[in-house]
């Protein structure tokens, strides 16, 4: 923790200016023997100091820089940021200057990292951050945002409250039992409220799902028999020739992905090889494959030809997993319609023509419709998104359904709190924070003890 | 004059501590500045109560006194949550302030090894680090190998009424006037803590008939697992409720600048859990009424114990205030309330064997700690007795987990955590509870205590036939079937037509319904009440209780993950400074011990993890 980092902050490239960033303990002394200008071990904090940066008198560059002294900095150690003009060459040479001058190059994550060691932020945080800067659509950049503002904290803190306050009431019964004006805990009250906390961190877990879709996007398997025209789908919506388009059957063989935007969330579109049986080894990987990422998508399309009859094989597919959404998309419409499509019945339906991208708006709204993009796009950002958040709590609601059944079973309310005090460290660990202490403080403020 | 150990106190911490001194074999003094003080009760009657009840018990299952002692000194005993789970049951007795000292000093006048000095300790004698002896004020020298301080609330104590105050300890005693500082040369932090008592009242004053009585239990109860209950059931006394009303607390209200805590007139810092009845009016302002209880102090004097009205007002007002009680309009106060402050060290400065950090063969107890509480000190006088007496032996000292026991958890706390108020213990403290019950004390700690010579051969004997009994009806009832054709009254009552196939009587007990009663008769051997209940607890909870288990299997690897003690701290990158900072001010033994300092992150653990694999990988054979 002692260490003094460096880093560029900034993307490395030719731009206006760039950033690079030190903390530590003696990065102000550090920048100074390498600045000329003000001397700044002796300026205020939070100041915006002009000069230049010199190697041994030889100038490398006209810069700003920022001096910011602990703790109220986003690390909580002394921060000096130079702004200097853009340029490989010149910023890199500044990082050469500073690492020679006793900084480390930073570790990826690592002021955050910083930031989180010193108690600046919690852990949902210094998530956020790293989500902030690896966001790549606005609605991911909301996401972030409100994560670093601490809102998902929040919700997390929220429930962590209502336990701990049940908790506090059960405790008081088993700590003091002869306060007869305490509440007496019975099994009726103490399920009421187990129910709310269930219902809470249900809502919290089905918010879950959005939280992914806005991080992670939505992954689309594009499918059908060969040669129906899935890669002319994809490449109109990705606005670029991508995987190669021929008509003959089976030319593509990889899964090729890319990525669009609506209404900034991404959907992730996955051209599958054309499914069908084949002998050819190499389309036999690609058809495989393509099974198993229609399986794990959350989107399906399944792209059918006006001007064929339905197969056994089209019906297979439109079957292949009857969980993930679904959509038809029925091309060549310009072409005469021999498809039965009685037997499409209760399936969404799009109608189009991929050679002159008639439909594909179309398809793109009921995308947006069968997700409720529209919702999560005006919605607080609350959501849970990763796997170690989500599993917490999993676990969490895990103790909290097992407390409701030891509930039904008159179990004694002291096993019940077991698992209530589970389900609440569980939720502490989400936001890094475990401790024992919260209870008493909790216990002592609320109730009034002691004989 | 030379001991092996010397205990400078005679409450409840310095009995236990000298008693379990002189067992080992120790020539031990206990040296006090009142005889007649000997394990005197200054304040509250009661000995237990929940999650102390169930320290006695592990006293009692280590070989010390204060269990035994109190089943032949009270008024009244009941089990507390007598209607909740076992995990929160736990006993408390009455005590009778004549009769329990007296029996403790005649309990310490049989052990042949220990003497009995009365004297005022002023000094310490102190060379390399090391503890040599002690100077009284008179200027005597005694001298020995290992020291234990138990000196309560009496290092610069202050009584305080209002805004008189003075210097003088419980019952106007004088108090210890250069210890704590002879102390605080030595580099120990000293703390100001407060605590109070309430008013004492003549019974022959007091209109009983608009309270509201509490007896005691109508079945037997002891604390210790080897005397049957020698009480009269019938002969015990009586305890009453009494409540606050608007009225007193509009008096208090209108004083509160009298009061010493209010005005300003005391420094040290109170319990937040034994509030004095000032602090809860204030506190607690939209609460309409506050229980209070009358109890017997002694079947050889009248006084009567006003619990729970604790507070530090002028005499003047304290008479207004107990007059607006219902039922005590008439009462005479034979004895005013008053609020004590007193020194303590700073328990982070001090090891978990209970040896201080600071010099060598120093050990600490009780009060002086930081905590407050009868058991919570006699409970650590007994550990500070035991590892004295290890440490002279050259043995490693005796420290119970916080799995093994609620002394555990106490002295864990203190040397973890440290204090701010007067410590006590409750079961919410304990993240282990269900495992540490009233009913497996003996279970959990017996071994403990029979090891460093406690407990008697006979004794341990009496353990063991009670370990096979368990472990016999466990395999009983795991291998009786019972079928519909041979249910007995209470399962056909239960289960009707609905048992086809035959149910071990094991299987069945996991029935909330099914009680153990209902099997005895199936059964080939005849058992003790406590060996069935003990049984039907494990059998009935088993889920609960191998969840418990298995995070304590967690908490052992991490115990034994021992920190070498002579780790630099500031060598460890990248550990949060406020982390760093407690962890130089803790040195913690393990890294489980780590774990619970508060300030020290599950980041920071993971960091010291690693520096401990890098560096030490040698010398610790754990990973």
């Amino acid at each position: 923790m002692n260490e003094n980092i460096c880093a560029i902050s900034t993307s490395l490239g030719v731009g206006a200016i760039s950033i690079v960033r030190t903390s530590g303990p003696d990065v102000v002394s550090i920048v100074n023997k390498i600045f000329k200008g003000n001397d700044l071990t002796r300026v205020n904090t939070h100041t915006v100091n002009y000069g230049f940066i010199h190697d041994n008198g030889e100038i490398i560059d006209e810069v700003l820089v920022m001096v910011m002294r602990a703790p109220k900095t986003f690390t909580m150690e002394d921060v000096v940021e130079i702004n200097c003009h853009g340029g490989i060459a010149t910023t890199n040479k500044i990082l050469e200057l500073l690492i020679s001058n006793g900084c480390r190059l930073a570790e990826r994550g690592e002021f955050t990292r910083k930031a989180y060691l010193n108690g600046r932020i919690d852990l949902i945080e210094a998530e956020g951050i790293n989500d902030l800067i690896l966001s790549d659509t606005d609605a991911n950049r909301k996401f972030a945002v409100s994560r670093v503002m601490g809102n998902l904290s929040k919700k997390i803190e929220d429930n962590r409250n209502i336990l701990v306050g049940l908790q506090a009431r059960l405790e008081v019964n088993f700590d003091y039992p002869e306060e007869t004006d305490a509440e007496d805990m019975t099994h009726s009250i103490v399920i009421e409220e187990l129910k709310k906390i269930e219902k809470s961190l249900k809502e919290l877990l089905s918010s879950a799902k959005d939280g992914k879709i806005i991080k992670d996007g939505i992954n689309v398997a594009i499918i059908g028999r060969p040669n129906v025209g899935k890669s002319s789908i994809l490449n109109h919506l990705l606005d670029e020739k991508k995987a190669i388009v021929t008509d003959i059957a089976g030319t593509t063989r990889d899964i090729v992905e890319g990525s669009i935007t609506i209404d900034g969330i991404k959907l992730n579109l996955i051209d599958t090889a054309g499914i069908r049986e084949t002998d050819d080894i190499v389309e036999k990987i690609g058809v495989d494959k393509s099974k198993e990422e229609a399986l794990n998508a959350d989107l399906i399309i399944l792209v059918l030809n006006n001007n064929e009859e339905i197969s056994q094989e089209d019906l297979e597919l439109l079957n292949i997993n009857s969980n993930v959404n679904k959509i038809v998309f029925i091309n060549k419409c310009d072409l005469d319609k021999k498809i039965d499509e009685s037997k499409l019945e209760g399936n969404i339906i799009v109608r189009g023509n991929t050679i002159d991208t008639y439909g594909l708006d179309e398809l793109k709204n009921k995308i947006k419709e069968m997700f409720n993009l529209n919702k999560i796009n005006t919605g607080d950002y609350n959501y849970l998104s990763n796997a170690r958040q989500i599993a917490l709590v999993k676990n969490a609601l895990e103790s909290i359904e097992n407390a409701m059944t030891s509930v039904e079973n008159e179990v004694p309310l002291e096993m019940i709190a077991q698992d209530i005090s589970d389900a609440y460290s569980t939720l502490g660990e989400i936001i890094g924070s475990t401790y024992k202490d919260e209870l008493l403080d909790e216990l002592f403020s609320k109730f009034c003890l002691g004989k | 004059m030379k001991y092996d150990i010397i205990v400078v106190g005679g409450g409840h911490a310095g009995c236990e501590a000298a008693n379990a001194s002189a067992k080992q074999g120790f020539k031990t003094a206990l040296i006090t500045s009142n005889i007649n003080n000997i394990a005197d009760m200054p304040c509250n009657p009661s000995i237990g109560g929940t999650a102390k009840g169930i320290v006695v018990r592990e006293i009692d299952a280590l070989g010390g006194l204060m269990g035994r002692i109190a089943d032949i000194s009270h008024l009244q005993i009941k089990m507390l949550n007598s209607g909740k789970g076992p995990a929160v049951k736990s006993l408390r007795a009455q005590g009778d302030k004549v009769t329990y000292p007296k029996n403790m000093v005649n309990a310490l006048r049989e052990i042949e090894t220990l003497d009995i000095i009365e004297a005022m300790v002023e000094n310490l004698i102190v060379e390399d680090e090391t503890i040599k002896g002690i100077i009284t004020a008179n200027g005597d020298k005694y001298l020995c190998d290992a020291l234990i301080l138990t000196t309560g609330t009496y290092l610069k104590s202050k009584i305080l009424v209002g805004s008189t105050s003075k210097a003088e300890g419980p019952h106007g005693e004088e108090s210890s006037k250069h210890l704590s500082d002879e102390l605080k040369k030595l580099g120990f932090n000293i703390l100001r803590l407060k605590t109070g008592t309430p008013q004492r009242l003549d019974p022959n004053t007091v209109d009983y008939s608009v309270l509201t009585e509490e007896l005691g239990d109508d079945v037997p109860w002891t604390f210790s697992f080897d005397n049957p209950p020698s009480y009269d059931i019938e002969k015990q006394r009586k305890c009453y409720l009494v409540y606050t009303n608007e009225e007193t607390h509009r008096i208090i209200r209108e004083n509160l600048t009298k009061s010493a805590m209010y005005g300003g007139y005391a420094e040290g810092i109170g319990p937040r859990y034994c509030p004095s009845i000032e602090d809860k009016v204030v506190r607690f302002s939209d609460k309409e009424r506050h229980q209070l209880f009358l109890e017997p102090e002694s079947n050889f004097y009248p006084d009567l114990y006003l619990q729970g009205f604790s507070t530090s007002m002028p005499i003047d007002v304290q008479e207004k205030m107990v007059h607006s009680l219902k039922g005590l309009e008439n009462v005479k106060i034979l004895k005013y309330a008053y609020a004590i402050e007193y020194d303590a060290i700073d328990p982070l400065q001090m090891k978990p064997s209970l040896e201080s950090k600071i010099i060598k063969n120093l050990y600490t107890a009780g009060q002086i700690n930081g905590t407050s509480g009868y058991e919570e000190a006699a409970g650590q006088g007994l550990i500070a007795g035991i590892n004295a007496g290890l440490n002279l032996k050259g043995k490693d000292p005796l420290i119970l987990k916080r799995n093994e026991s609620y002394i555990g958890v106490l002295i864990d706390d203190l040397v973890t955590k440290g204090t701010k108020e007067p410590y006590r213990l409750l079961t919410s403290r304990a993240e282990y509870r269900l495992i540490l019950r009233h009913d497996n004390a003996d279970l959990r700690l017996r071994q403990y205590g029979y090891e460093v010579g406690l407990i008697s051969e006979e004794q341990i004997k009496r353990l063991n036939k009670k370990k096979s009994d368990i472990e016999t009806l466990t395999e009983e009832l795991k291998n009786i079937k019972v079928s519909k054709n041979n249910l007995n009254e209470s399962l056909k009552e239960i289960f009707e037509d609905t048992l086809n196939n035959g149910y071990t009587l094991y299987n069945l007990l996991k029935r909330p319904e099914v009680k153990i009663e209902y099997l005895v008769e199936y059964l080939n051997n005849k058992y003790t009440k406590e060996v069935l209940d003990i049984v039907e607890i494990a059998i009935k909870y088993e889920g609960y209780i191998a969840k418990t288990n298995r995070e304590v299997e967690k908490l052992l690897k991490l115990e034994d993950k021992k920190i070498p003690k002579d780790i630099d701290y500031d060598k460890v990158m990248n550990i949060a400074s406020e982390a760093r900072q407690k962890l130089k001010l803790v040195r913690p033994e393990t890294i489980a011990q780590a774990t619970r300092i508060s300030g020290v992150n599950p980041a920071d653990i993971s960091i010291l993890s690693v520096y401990l694999k890098k560096n030490y990988s040698k010398d610790t054979n754990h990973e």
